[in-house]
């Protein structure tokens, strides 16, 4: 058998996807996506697949820029089409989406409803009443809780779950213990509640067009451990270089090491610390700022660009760690953000501050695969985590021990052993600094 | 922990003696609160053994089961505590006022307070709620009425636990530790007798010491519901052989009196020390939460309401998700606008600021996202000196109104610039004093008393597919009643 090109396989995945999507033997399809394997793409095809047919469908996202990004390339790919941005009063539409002359936006249902596409996120939606879509596609389904999907569902009759299994589930401030182990346990992400419930096929995209050859492996074995999925890019594709030289301190020998291999641990020495670590937010802000100094030029299968502040980013776990790296003096354009802002975000290099850098603990909340897995997959070229030295005999001192409940399913990747997985392979990059 | 109650720990062991993190009360204290102090079997889930409980000091109720593994006595233990507690709380279903609202509705004056030591208090009452309220008077191994009707109100209580702020069912050693930080942690804080220890000390004594001594459970026996393992061992068991031999249960009974007495007094001295303390702005806005479900839930009872589900439907979990999730919102904000001692904690965070109004733009008029004509839009300016990490588009409010909305514009080193968007009066300029004035010291933070609007879910018959479609109502039957309770 001929092994089949990436692209081979991705068209294949989408064609199949569409087939049981539009087939109507199942109410619903899940699609399980890895980081950055063309999920809007996806959602795209579908939609303008369906709207050619003459069908009206209503797509559910998570957050305004999640529309937002949508309806724009909806917009661009399908100029025909005629789409309603529907959003909350008081909310002004970026001029990405209003200058595509088929986009209509309103904060009222009514102005919009006449649109092939009508587009609008889940809180809004949820005002919605007295009508009803044969179609819809839910983007970033597993961002989503599931009590809200139980205030949209009566909405639509067939459904395409899209989302990425491996982010962060949702959460609460409250405690929901309460809940543990029903099928329709409300803290649960919208996919876990309708897999739970009823029998979809789920379909799986093979290909990730965002991570490098040097991060899929890593990133595909540690947290999607059932679900394996490939680079659509050969190591030779993708190149970072750094234009001058630098000199023989920690951080150029980070950034050495980063564009040589596409990782990097920036390691500090161990020490327990509070959140917002001096040192750590120090390295963070200081190798995004070498990084720009340093002239960074990526190239990739689309050509050659300049590494500017806007495809960089920083990652770490807490808001007021996000406060301490931006107070600290970071390049105007560089992103600053915690794990639960990245999701879906793509650049072209990352530097993470590593969620249990200088912690005396392990907490459920630190040791999420969810977390670790936003911030290790949103580059396309070059990771950099910082950490203090320790992470893996603080690991070892806190083995994973969640309360173990009736009838709640087994979550893998466990955090604990993703955790290890990405330490390990870090090992092999590592810079004491 | 947030370096605010860090800081206030090591000041604590530091001084030797437990530091205040409140200035006012933010929990209601009824005028005749229910102290109740229960105690299980060891190694039994919910098996009852005894129960300290009533309302008045001096006079407390002792109720005992002189052999815990005999469930005929445990449920005549339950009939004897439904004796206690129900006149208690049947008793506060008498007075009531009328709501002057759209619709003007009723709701009783009162509400029972109960008080228990800690959460394994709480959860225990949950567990007894639980175990009694499908029992039946009739059928295969019936109870006394009155049990089935205190099930359905200790699960009322234990529900009602759950809720941020609520006041119906409180554990003593989480009221005390929202008003004092101890020098300990704050798992051994969740011990009634060190935690006190800490908070007042003998004389003379500091709190590490006071508390080392309070460890010894000869002094300070368990709050409870578990109870120490020597005198289950030593004493315990002596005295309930004795009781199967003579058939009297003195011994039981003075021997748990040992154990329960201790924390009675404990419990008391608690009361006194909060109700020291003034009442914070909105204890009693949360206590008419309180009042107005003990009204509806006497209303159901008085239907013949059936005894709570095991499990909640797809629809009542995400209903009670949501009012769980916007009560703490809530409760957190009321309290950081009534003390200023819990906003500090905020301010440490950055997501408030207290400062002097510089500079107010009262005719700034600008044409909102959405609308179409100019409407009033001032800025007002402020200079700080906290460590403000907000951004520029977070909604604020302040406890000058706690119903403004506000919004950052800009922050320029210690001078931060706010828009605010109502509240100002119908006219086409600011009505006065709605705006704060150049002088005034306000504060503002990121926490919104208000709760928000919620969209409406679908009512239980129409359960969509995606949740399992519709469930079947419950209907308690007598399986259900006949369940072992152990």
């Amino acid at each position: 058998m001929i092994a089949e090109t990436p692209a081979q396989a991705a068209a294949a995945a989408t064609e199949a996807i569409l087939a049981d999507f539009t087939g109507g033997a199942h109410r619903g399809v899940i699609v399980d996506s890895p980081p950055g394997a063309g999920k809007t793409t996806l959602v795209v095809t579908a939609a303008t697949t369906l709207a050619d047919s003459g069908e009206r469908l209503m797509i559910v996202a998570q957050t305004n820029e999640q529309v937002d990004d949508l309806a724009d390339k909806l917009a661009s790919k399908a100029p025909a089409l005629t789409i309603g941005r529907l959003h909350s009063d008081g909310f002004s539409v970026p001029a990405r989406v209003t200058r595509h002359p088929g986009v209509t936006a309103s904060n009222k249902i009514e102005h919009v409803e006449a649109c092939t596409v009508v587009i609008a996120t889940a809180d809004k939606w949820a005002y919605v009443t007295g009508r009803t879509w044969t179609w819809a596609i839910v983007d970033e389904a597993y961002q989503m809780r599931s009590d809200k999907l139980l205030a949209i569902a009566a909405l639509f009759d067939r459904a395409l779950f899209v989302g990425d299994p491996g982010q962060l589930d949702p959460f609460s401030v409250v405690d929901t213990e309460r809940w543990a182990g029903l099928a329709w346990d409300p803290m649960q992400s919208a996919v876990a509640v309708i897999a739970r419930l009823n029998n979809l096929p789920v379909h799986r995209l093979p290909v990730s067009w965002r991570l490098p050859a040097s991060a899929a492996p890593l990133v595909s074995e540690a947290f999607y451990p059932f679900a394996s999925f490939r680079s659509g890019t050969a190591a030779a594709d993708r190149e970072l270089r750094l234009t001058t030289a630098g000199f023989p301190v920690p951080w150029d020998r980070t950034l050495n090491e980063a564009a040589a291999s596409g990782w990097a641990l920036h390691e500090l020495p161990s020490r327990h610390t509070i959140r917002t670590d001096a040192e750590a937010v120090q390295a963070c802000a200081g190798l995004a700022t070498r990084l720009l100094q340093r002239g960074a030029v990526a190239h990739d299968e689309n050509g050659s660009h300049d590494v500017s502040p806007d495809r960089i980013a920083i990652g770490c776990a807490h808001n007021d760690q996000v406060a301490a790296i931006r107070a600290a003096g970071i390049p105007a354009g560089v992103t600053v953000d915690t794990a639960n802002r990245l999701q879906g975000r793509e650049y072209d290099v990352t530097i993470v501050l590593h969620p249990l850098s200088g912690r005396r603990d392990a907490t459920a909340f630190h040791l999420e695969s969810g977390r670790l897995c936003v911030l290790t997959s949103r580059h396309r070229h070059a990771c950099i985590v910082v950490a203090r030295a320790g992470i893996a005999e603080l690991l070892d001192n806190h083995p994973s021990t969640g309360r173990v409940q009736l009838n709640v399913p087994v979550k893998f990747p466990d955090g604990w052993e993703a955790n290890h997985a990405v330490l390990a392979h870090l090992s092999r990059h590592r810079i004491e600094a | 922990m947030s370096i605010m109650s860090s800081y206030a720990r090591a000041l604590a062991a530091q001084e030797g003696r437990a530091q205040p993190v409140a200035t006012v009360r933010h929990v209601h204290l009824s005028a005749a609160p229910m102290v109740f102090i229960p105690l299980r079997l060891a190694g039994e889930a919910a098996a009852p053994l005894a129960a300290m409980v009533g309302t008045d000091p001096e006079n407390p109720r002792l109720l005992v089961v002189p052999q815990p593994r005999n469930r005929d006595l445990r449920f005549a233990f339950m009939a004897e505590l439904a004796d206690v507690m129900l006149p208690y709380i049947e008793g506060f279903a008498e007075v009531v006022e009328t709501v002057e609202a759209k619709t003007p509705y009723e709701r009783y004056a009162d509400a029972p307070q109960i008080l228990v030591p800690s959460r394994g208090g709480v959860a225990f009452t949950k567990l007894l709620g639980r175990s009694t309220r499908f029992r039946r008077a009739d059928g295969p191994y019936p109870v006394h009425p009155t049990v089935p009707v205190l099930g359905q109100w200790l699960t009322f209580f234990a529900d009602r636990a759950e809720y941020a702020g609520s006041s119906a069912l409180v554990a003593m050693t989480d009221a005390l530790a929202l008003h004092f930080a101890t020098g300990q942690s704050p798992m051994e804080d969740a011990n009634l007798a060190t935690q006190l220890a800490w908070i007042s000390p003998p004389d003379g004594q500091s709190g590490a010491k006071a508390a080392l001594a309070a460890e010894d459970p000869l002094i300070s026996p368990p709050a409870g519901p578990d109870t120490h393992p020597d005198f289950d061992g030593q004493v315990l068991e002596h005295a309930i052989r004795a009781y199967e031999t003579s058939g009297s249960e003195a011994q039981v009974r003075e021997a748990l009196r040992s154990q329960l007495t201790p924390t009675w007094s404990l419990m008391w001295h608690a009361v006194r020390l909060l109700r020291g303390l003034p009442e914070a702005a909105t204890v009693d806005v949360r206590w008419v939460r309180d009042r107005e479900q003990f009204t509806r839930e006497t209303a159901r009872l008085a239907e013949g309401g059936s005894p709570r589900g095991r499990v909640d439907s797809a629809v009542r979990a995400a209903i009670r998700l949501a009012d769980l999730e916007s009560v703490v919102q809530t409760y957190e904000a009321q309290r950081a606008f009534d003390d200023p001692l819990v906003m500090i904690e905020h301010r440490v965070a950055g997501k408030a600021f207290t400062g002097e109004v510089v500079g107010v733009d009262a005719a700034r008029r600008i044409v909102p996202a959405g609308k179409t004509r100019p409407a009033p839009r001032p800025l007002v300016t402020i200079r700080t000196s906290d460590p403000v990490r907000l951004s520029p588009g977070r909604k604020l409010f302040s406890s000058r109104n706690r119903k403004q909305r506000t919004e950052v514009v800009g922050i320029d080193g210690d001078l931060v610039v706010l828009q605010i968007n109502d509240q100002m009066g119908r006219g086409a300029s600011p009505a006065p004093g709605s705006l704060p004035e150049v002088g005034d010291v306000v504060c503002y933070a990121e926490l919104d008393p208000g709760g928000g609007q919620r969209p409406r879910l679908p009512a239980g018959e129409d359960t969509p597919w995606t949740h399992g479609g519709p469930p079947t109502p419950y209907t308690p039957t007598d399986e259900d009643a006949e369940e072992a309770w152990s």
